[in-house]
């Protein structure tokens, strides 16, 4: 096959990657400060999915426009989520845990299949079939404002913990949980303002992801799985890792996409998941649990 | 051998038991052809409920991905069937082999690796996808249009080649279900037993006990996938066909865990009883709906959903243990 | 005697602390034998490398004539020696009796046989009233005393145990102090035990070694080393002398 058509996939893999990166960050600060393993990760990124397709067929607005409102409403639902029903349940044991987001994760698919249907919706932008060219490089137009509003969500977002006091305040939770409590940060409100921006994250990821792919009830768990393949490759905990994690699997999945089978192309994540899990548990760029 | 067996059950506990034995003897000759599928349906995953909680319950390895277990012997039985005319008793012996060797396979990689808690889950559910996707690609196995098994029209029943009426398939995995039990039972109060449950309470201190916790969480995984091994050639042979999105899916795997999580990680009763009340309740709602006439796909998962997040916040310790303190007949502290 | 444990120059560095630095010394068969030293001196750590659960970087840990450096922490169990955790780890699901059952199991295969051990383990700690309570629901002495009845029932040639006086009452500590010497007495059973609660040491060791900042800077008899000056500067205080 000529090269510029590798070329060309890997590129839209990177892209889609930065989209995966975005949302895997999500699931990282999550984890990273509050300790949840939110396996209903992915089903809420098919809400705002489908928020962002409802409103651009009602309103006709583009899914970049309502990037803001709705990720506003996913911080909603993740601080209510987090503060009226998780709280409780950062003592438990982790299984308990566990199989409490799984139920969620369970009412929330099926909810959208009794609301929206099995059938496939999408966004259709004035740009969807439209391209950028430079020399070899064919970009679509979609993939590239996708990973354009992807990084710059996400370099807001570092900048939210670098350089603000409550983003300060959140990653002194993370680190010393006793030492929070001790300074007196009210740490049961930060957790749930963590879990908010994680869901704000996927909430973002999800409306820019609307511009690339399909949306169904059933993609919620898909995209769970694939975050988990994401954050524990890239590194759990790690912001960057995150976000290199994306890159990594984005373009994996659109490589293997086209020297394979496309349906096969998630056989590739997991099958990274395994090794990663075997040989290098931290992930990339994760620092060893001692 | 029966005092043996009914050792350590009140007598309250005993003719608790009974009662309930004897009304699933006789179910079939006195409820129709629905409510005995639906029967059968409840002990299936009452069945398979309790082989995944032996290595939850009993080694407390979370497991997320048994439907790779319940698809692989599904397809070795059905290959062996559809393609050498070799029935599912005999396939039942191919079957259990290729199950626990994979049990193995995830069992060893965790383990030697270190892999525990929510990575092994993620881990199973992995290998599960992987196993979906696999025989989605899979000639042999007819990939995704699926593999059929002849169904004719049977004058009588064939026990051998498991062809018949659902009257024979109830006592089937009847059979299963109680022999299941005896089964677990059996493991809970043998040497291995104790082991599983001490790695569940605390590894490093098993280990300090002399416990060679990799040996026997390995146990766990193998005997779970082996006995889970039935339910897939049962499933394989009652349903008649066999699409890969379906067996390896993780919503499988998740029914198979939920009727034990309701009922009770851990103990004997809690996943039959949580069977019989999460299937019950939703064969219901599903009635009710239907009466109703109202169609909505997906209601049953919601329900699934909600019930397991009830248990979840209210009872974590499933219906079980607390309907046995009310009945007088809890089991012992183990 | 036969030196039942012997280590030789044993140490343990954490990246740039050395936890433990070239420790030696020997346990003769059917002795009692503490370790005492003020909190960070490497006590626990030199456990943990006897017990299998922390690699030593440097020296020979030998049991019975035989190396068990590079032993897993259930194979040196297997060995015979068990050991008590400084924060008491019961299985808290379990009753007081098939926490010891566990185990008892090592080395009675029979569930039955393995019981009755542990009933008679249950009766000499003094828990056998208690053997059908669950572990969660014990007070703190009794919950050291199941850990102890645990790692007996795996039939020990040694018994390591950590502070296991710690948070115990004068006269719970004695009550221990006498049923550890009872068992070194009928059964032989050697025992190597930190302890900070002096009272149990001066009772119960024939030879202390006194450890500080991961050296060892004095071993002898209990009453040599409280009146060692450099034992007392450093941990005991002038009161002890």
């Amino acid at each position: 096959m000529p090269f510029d058509v590798y070329l060309n996939v890997a590129v839209g893999g990177v892209l889609t990657g930065l989209v995966y990166g975005l949302m895997a960050l999500g699931l990282s600060v999550i984890f990273g400060v509050v300790r949840v393993v939110n396996f209903a990760h992915g089903e809420m990124m098919s809400i705002a999915m489908y928020l962002a397709v409802v409103l651009f067929s009602g309103l006709h607005l583009d899914p970049l426009i309502m990037l803001v409102p709705i990720a506003a409403v996913l911080f909603a639902f993740g601080y209510a989520l987090q503060a009226g029903l998780i709280n409780p349940f950062i003592t438990r044991p982790e299984h308990s845990q566990f199989l409490l987001l799984v139920a969620l994760g369970l009412i929330i698919v099926n909810t959208l299949l009794i609301i929206f249907g099995p059938d496939a919706r999408s966004v259709q932008t004035s740009y969807a079939l439209d391209s950028f060219e430079w020399g070899a490089l064919i970009v679509d137009a979609s993939k590239l404002y996708a990973g354009a509003a992807a990084i710059l969500f996400a370099g807001v977002l570092f900048a939210f913990f670098r350089f603000t006091l409550v983003g300060k305040a959140i990653r002194a939770c993370a680190d010393n949980y006793t030492g929070a409590l001790v300074v007196g940060l009210n740490v049961n409100r930060l957790y749930a303002l963590t879990f908010g921006i994680g869901a704000a994250c996927v909430g973002a990821a999800g409306v820019i992801m609307t511009l690339i792919v399909d949306v169904t009830p059933m993609i919620g768990p898909t995209y769970t799985l694939l975050a988990f393949v994401i954050v524990i490759t890239g590194g759990l905990g790690s912001m960057a890792g995150a976000l290199v994690g994306g890159i990594l699997i984005g373009l994996t999945e659109a490589l293997a996409g086209l020297l394979f089978t496309p349906s096969a192309k998630s056989m590739f994540a997991f099958a990274i998941l395994v090794v990663v899990l075997l040989f290098r548990p931290q992930g990339i760029l994760g620092k060893r649990a001692t | 051998m029966i005092a043996r067996f009914a050792g350590g059950l009140s007598r309250r506990a005993a003719l608790l038991l009974a009662v309930v034995l004897l009304a699933l003897l006789i179910a079939p000759w006195i409820a129709n052809d629905y409510f005995v599928t639906v029967l059968i349906l409840i002990l299936y995953l009452a069945y398979t409920g309790q082989a995944w909680n032996i290595m939850m319950g009993f080694a407390g390895q979370l497991s997320l991905g048994h439907a790779i277990y319940v698809g692989l012997s599904a397809y070795v039985a059905a290959v062996l069937f559809t393609r050498f005319g070799i029935g599912p008793w005999i396939g039942l012996l191919a079957a259990i082999p290729v199950a626990a060797a994979c049990g193995a396979i995830i069992g060893f990689l965790a383990f030697r690796f270190g892999v525990a808690g929510v990575y092994f889950a993620i881990l199973t559910i992995a290998f599960a996808e992987f196993a979906r996707i696999g025989f989605d690609h899979l000639d042999v196995v007819n990939a995704s249009a699926g593999l059929f098994l002849p169904v004719a029209q049977y004058a009588h029943n064939d026990l051998w080649r498991l062809r018949g009426d659902p009257t024979m398939f109830y006592y089937v995995i009847l059979a299963a279900t109680v022999l299941a039990f005896v089964l677990c039972r059996a493991l809970r109060s043998s040497r291995i037993g104790y082991y599983w449950l001490a790695i569940r309470e605390d590894e490093q201190a098993a280990r300090a006990a002399g416990i060679d916790t990799f040996r026997y969480k390995m146990y766990a995984v193998m005997i779970s996938a082996a006995v889970t091994s039935f339910g897939g050639v049962f499933y394989a042979f009652f349903y008649n066909n066999l699409f890969p999105e379906q067996v390896f899916n993780i919503s499988r795997s998740i029914e198979i865990i939920l009727g034990s999580v309701i009922g009770g990680v851990g103990t004997l009763f809690g996943p039959i009883l949580g069977a019989f009340v999460l299937t019950g309740l939703a064969e219901t709602l599903n009635s009710a709906m239907l009466y109703f006439g109202i169609d909505l796909p997906g209601a049953k998962q919601v329900f699934y959903g909600i019930c397991l997040l009830l248990v979840v916040v209210a009872l974590p310790n499933g219906i079980w243990p607390w309907l046995a303190r009310r009945l007088g007949v809890a089991e012992d502290s183990r | 005697m036969t030196a039942l444990l012997a280590l030789d120059t044993v140490s343990k560095r954490f990246r740039g602390l050395v936890a433990v630095d070239r420790v030696s010394f020997t346990v003769p068969d059917g002795e009692i034998f503490a370790v005492i030293g003020p909190n960070g001196a490497g006590k626990t750590t030199l456990f943990n490398m006897i017990a299998g659960a922390m690699a030593s970087d440097d020296g020979l840990i030998s049991f019975a004539g035989a190396p068990i450096d590079r032993l897993t922490s259930d194979a040196v169990c297997r060995r015979g020696i068990a050991r008590t955790f400084q924060i008491v780890r019961p299985f808290p699901a379990l009753s007081v009796e098939d926490n010891v059952i566990v185990g008892a199991l090592l080395h009675r295969r029979n569930v039955y046989a393995a019981r009755e051990f542990a009933r008679a383990l249950l009766r000499r700690l003094e828990l056998f009233d208690k053997r059908n309570r669950m572990a969660s629901t014990l007070t703190l002495p009794d919950r050291k005393r199941l850990e102890v009845a645990r790692a007996l029932a795996t039939e020990p040639r040694l018994l390591l145990l950590d502070e296991v006086m710690a948070g115990l009452r004068p006269t719970e500590t004695d009550r221990m102090v006498a049923i550890l010497k009872e068992l070194n007495r009928e059964t032989g059973l050697t025992i190597v035990l930190i302890e900070h609660v002096m009272r149990a040491v001066m009772a119960l060791a024939s030879r202390v070694l006194v450890l500080d900042h991961g050296i060892a800077i004095a071993s002898g008899s209990p009453a040599a080393i409280v009146r060692d000056p450099a034992v007392v500067k450093s941990y005991l205080g002038a009161e002890m002398a």
